[in-house]
């Protein structure tokens, strides 16, 4: 097996079982309790509003949206890991075919595996750290998946041509 | 017709009951189901929850309207369970569909997973069992609830959901702790590789594929960079609004409830066009290296892999234009979903043939 292709196999193998981890964990003890507490805080918003508590009821739609916020970034971080990672895999299977010399191709698999791991990640840290890294984390992470899912594409049509 | 392929190599990378033969059949079944499940969900169940949501949503704002708190919680208990059906439906899709894609990965990897024939086949079972009964699981949350549950927040459907992801993780370790005694001792293959292959239907596969992540991730990248912030910020004041137009007593709030379920079906839409790119890219990929077990006319082969594209391209531009097209689109994306089915089936069939095919000219008794 090639060290591109290792790369790509093994840091996929790992981000999978990471992934699917983190979405255990969360599943079983950050999930229901989320949930829980965006209903009941839009409950709450509407509950105060029909009492004409209207002050009330902005603050609980406020705490909605924070929590939303969170959720669906936690939720994303879940399903961006484990796609990213069986992109890996399916990758290593083939790279062989990316036309490209072995150096080339290692630089892609490195910037992919960064890349997938660290998109998430900042997308994870938006919901606990405030500024800009985050966003630049996950900006710069996903901007290498693309780059290097746009070598990886220029790869294969180089080898049918 | 193209002649079975019984070269040993292909004999011996498809041998029966192989870890290998589990997980392809076992990994094309599951995306099948999976996308069956979810075009009925699409069909039958989608569009009704959305507005069955809208009504409640209008109910609540109604009761706030006339003061009454207790229908308010009754409304959003209602919602609560439109959400939890809604949620739930889509999960066991994702998780369904995730879980094939998974199978066939770990049926490419087995050559390098060191491990012995019986327990990599002990383990393609146990991994086609956990993809089963996860998705299963998810399935029956929203119908078995807390019934007989010694918990007051996880009910016994998500004992078994969870019990299932912890098998697959369980099965994955134990695959990878293969995979890196491979690398490490550097053992040699443990059973025949994929037969080279370099064929057309590969080939555009390969391509195809490729290029349909690299859509969906553009598409992805362009919605976190101009929609995703947007809407969260317009789902805050819609929510104020609704509440705003209900209390000044000047009965605004059904605009405002109408706008938050175009804003929800704004943000469906093009998550599910992002996610359905991506997932068909990987798909495309994956069926290319199960080409060579397709036992199809090479005619047929390349037809099955354009309906194949052509549906996972339809589908989520469909899922796109939904907003401006309606039904209308709605259908011709539902059309997109029926021809990638149909071409994953076409090609399960072509596989079940080329087993048979070999089974009978090695002389296994079924």
């Amino acid at each position: 097996m090639s060290p591109a292709r290792k790369i790509l196999v093994v840091g996929g193998l790992a981000l999978a079982a990471f992934g699917m981890l983190y979405g255990l964990h969360y599943a079983l003890f950050v999930e229901h309790q989320t949930l829980d507490g965006m209903g009941g805080s839009l409950t709450n918003a509407f509950v105060h509003a029909a009492e004409r508590d209207i002050p009330q009821s902005h603050v609980a739609v406020d705490a909605y949206s924070r929590r939303k916020y969170v959720y669906v970034r936690q939720v994303d971080v879940h399903s961006h890991w484990i796609g990213l990672a069986m992109l890996l895999i399916v990758f290593g299977v083939v790279f062989d075919r990316v036309a490209f010399a072995e150096r080339t191709r290692v630089l892609i698999a490195i910037a992919l595996l960064v890349g997938s791991i660290l998109f998430p990640l900042g997308v994870l840290l938006q919901a606990s750290i405030r500024g800009p890294i985050p966003s630049a984390l996950a900006i710069t992470g996903s901007a290498l998946v693309i780059v290097s899912l746009l070598f990886t594409t220029w790869g294969f049509v180089r080898q049918d041509g | 017709m193209a002649t079975p392929s019984t070269s040993a190599n292909l004999g011996a990378a498809f041998a029966p009951m192989s870890a290998r033969r589990v997980l392809i059949f076992g990994g094309i079944a599951l995306i099948v189901g999976g996308m069956l499940f979810g075009d009925l969900f699409a069909v039958f169940v989608l569009h009704q929850n959305g507005g069955q949501t809208g009504e409640a949503l209008l109910a609540a704002s109604r009761a706030v309207a006339m003061g009454n708190p207790l229908a308010v919680k009754e409304s959003f208990a209602q919602i609560g369970g439109l959400l939890e059906d809604h949620g739930t439906k889509v999960d066991t899709h994702v998780h369904m569909t995730d879980a094939g894609y998974l199978a066939l990965l770990l049926a490419l990897l087995q050559p390098y997973v060191a491990l012995s024939t019986k327990s990599k086949r002990q383990l393609a079972w146990l991994f086609v069992a956990g993809g089963v009964l996860l998705p299963t699981g998810i399935f029956l949350i929203h119908y078995v609830g807390l019934a007989y549950s010694f918990s007051s927040v996880i009910g016994w459907a998500s004992v078994l959901a969870d019990s299932a992801g912890t098998l697959l993780i369980l099965v994955l370790i134990v695959e990878a702790w293969g995979l890196w005694k491979y690398l490490r001792e550097k053992v040699p293959v443990c059973e025949p590789e994929l037969p080279p292959d370099r064929s057309w239907e590969r080939r555009v596969l390969l391509s195809g594929g490729s290029l349909l992540i690299l859509l969906g991730f553009l598409h992805g990248a362009w919605y976190a960079a101009v929609d995703l912030y947007e809407h969260e910020a317009r789902e805050t004041r819609i929510l104020n609004s609704i509440l705003d137009s209900a209390t000044d007593g000047q009965g605004g709030s059904t605009m405002a409830v109408a706008d938050y379920g175009s804003l929800a079906a704004e943000r469906a839409v093009k998550i599910a066009a992002h996610s359905h790119l991506i997932e068909f890219g990987l798909l495309a990929i994956l069926l290319s290296f199960v080409q060579s077990y397709v036992y199809l006319a090479d005619a047929w082969k390349r037809r099955w892999v354009i309906v194949l594209l052509a549906g996972s391209l339809l589908l989520p531009v469909f899922v796109l234009l939904e907003l401006k097209m309606g039904l209308l689109a709605g259908g011709m994306a539902d059309l997109g979903g029926l021809m990638v089915i149909a071409a994953l089936m076409a090609m399960l069939v072509g596989v079940l043939r080329q087993t048979g095919s070999l089974d009978a000219t090695n002389g296994v008794r079924p």
